[in-house]
């Protein structure tokens, strides 16, 4: 790789990575994305913009990183295999690559099922495994999945996927992990830690295989802005893991806001500790305004630290 | 086994009309699938004749999707079939249209939706096995297959919304990926799901017609 992306750069001379997650509107407001990122600016290293997360309808996420590089600011785009079969993910690698993205996070996606158009048809002609391989054969290789060559301009792509410690068969979670690594992720944003025991079993695995040399792993936070949050994670969000004691404490809490920063806070001590873990990927949903106290409090200010 | 699902019967009628209608079963899938047999084909005639609709008369093929045989049973039916507005077809979308091709002129109604290839479990319990994606992967996953199993058709693995044996888009949904994973390490095999599996050739699934 040629170029570098400041996030590729932080990671590279060891420094710990803060990324955080801005969710486009539904609309077509710029200035929506624009103000939230306001409120980030040195906060983080590299701002994601999520691909309709949820299968939900949102302002794209290509226009998103366009507004955020408009800004100087570092995106991460996110692309999923679920609404565009290889041609067109292709096509938007190079179109990202084209307007100066240099960070792309490649996931399969939430079912359509899940989102405001549930009769959609699903695509997944990829799964992300594929995609992040074709990826780094576009970059490093200059050829199309096709095998057809590319003409004019590998794109400049750190490529980043994402791993869930926490989803089952869990035996199975270091295998793919591994398997991500091989199709060539650069680095991994994990699913939101709330289970640390279960993360420190999976990160063991990582580090007996020595993945955490091979890949940079950013540890998914998510402060709890409101019981009703928590409970919405911890019983419908497929994939998350909120253990009992910390939903005890949520609902306990007489502020739930202050008690969810408080977890969160304790969440970004501890996973720091852990050797392999080389940075964290905040994500706050409808609650981007607390990620700078908690970058700032919890010693990761200013970037890079 | 072609599984099917016999369509509301308001909207059938909205379909018919007000008739009169020829009715046609078929004696394979739709007979398992309690769709289209000859006890589902009566019980639909009566109902039409309970809304004064005229039933001209009825046949099961033996089955819809074939061509010629579909020929050779119809002759015997053809005033009936010449006295109906409408032919209601209870059997799988290729049986319907076998029938459309004998009868281009006629109405052809479709009186079931055609859901999927899969096996009979039960009595009344059809799972999904096939997508006929005209490039068998079963032999790299144990003789189960993700592409039809898995609402995502993941070929490296389950993804993050595998919980307990579940799949995240509905729960009384095995997750196939889970079963996958357990039958090859109980056969000592799980080195197969170590190799990236290459993207999916989808041209093979376009075939369109095959000459013997």
């Amino acid at each position: 790789m040629d170029f570098r992306s400041n996030l590729n750069k932080v990671l590279s001379e060891g420094k710990f990575a803060v990324t955080a997650e801005i969710g486009p509107p539904k609309g077509s407001d710029a200035n929506v994305i624009i103000k939230k990122a306001e409120n980030l600016i040195g906060c983080a290293d590299a701002f994601n913009i999520t691909d309709n997360q949820t299968a939900v309808v949102r302002l794209s996420s290509l226009s998103g990183c366009s507004i955020l590089l408009k800004m100087n600011l570092e995106p991460i785009m996110q692309i999923s295999c679920r609404d565009r079969n290889r041609i067109a993910l292709q096509s938007d690698v190079l179109g990202a690559s084209a307007i100066g993205v240099r960070n792309i996070l490649f996931i399969t996606g939430d079912h359509q099922l899940f989102g405001n158009h549930p009769d959609a048809k699903g695509v997944y002609d990829l799964d992300s495994i594929q995609l992040i391989q074709i990826v780094k054969n576009m970059r490093d290789e200059g050829i199309f999945q096709s095998g057809d060559r590319i003409i004019s301009g590998n794109p400049e792509i750190y490529i980043g996927g994402v791993a869930n410690p926490f989803a089952d068969p869990f035996n199975y979670r270091v295998d793919r992990l591994e398997k991500k690594i091989d199709a060539g992720s650069d680095f991994i944003q994990t699913q939101s830690v709330f289970n640390l025991d279960k993360f420190n079993i999976w990160m063991d695995e990582v580090r007996s295989r020595g993945l955490d040399t091979k890949v940079h792993i950013l540890a998914g936070i998510t402060p709890l802005k409101s019981i009703k949050m928590t409970e919405r994670m911890k019983f419908n969000v497929p994939g998350v893991d909120i253990p009992d004691h910390i939903y005890d404490k949520m609902k306990k809490a007489e502020d739930p806001k202050k008690e969810g920063y408080n977890i969160a806070y304790d969440l970004i001590c501890e996973v720091k500790k852990i050797k392999g873990v080389h940075g964290i990927h905040i994500t706050a949903l409808f609650w981007e305004e607390i990620i700078s106290k908690l970058v700032k409090e919890t010693g990761l200010y200013p970037r890079p630290i | 086994m072609i599984i099917t699902r016999q369509k509301n019967f308001e909207d059938i009628l909205c379909s018919v009309e007000k008739g009169p209608v020829f009715l046609i079963g078929c004696s394979e899938c739709a007979t398992l699938c309690h769709t289209g047999g000859e006890e589902e084909v009566l019980a639909i005639k009566k109902k039409f004749e309970k809304k004064n609709i005229k039933v001209t008369g009825w046949v099961i093929l033996d089955p819809a999707c074939h061509f010629l045989n579909d020929k050779r049973l119809l002759k015997s039916h053809i005033n009936e079939i010449n006295l109906a507005e409408k032919i209601l077809v209870l059997a799988c979308g290729n049986g319907i249209q076998t029938v459309s091709e004998i009868f281009d002129k006629s109405d052809i109604i479709s009186g079931t939706d055609t859901l999927f290839l899969g096996e009979i479990k039960r009595l009344t319990d059809f799972q999904r096995r096939c997508s006929l994606c005209g490039d068998c992967l079963l032999d790299l996953f144990g003789g189960l297959c993700p592409i039809s199993r898995c609402p995502k058709e993941m070929l490296n693995g389950p993804c993050g919304g595998s919980i307990k044996g579940k799949c995240e888009i509905n729960t009384d949904l095995e997750c196939i990926w889970d079963i996958i994973y357990s039958h090859l390490r109980e056969k000592g095999q799980l080195n197969k799901l170590k190799a990236i599996q290459k993207p999916k050739d989808w041209s093979k699934s376009i075939e369109m017609g095959r000459i013997l």
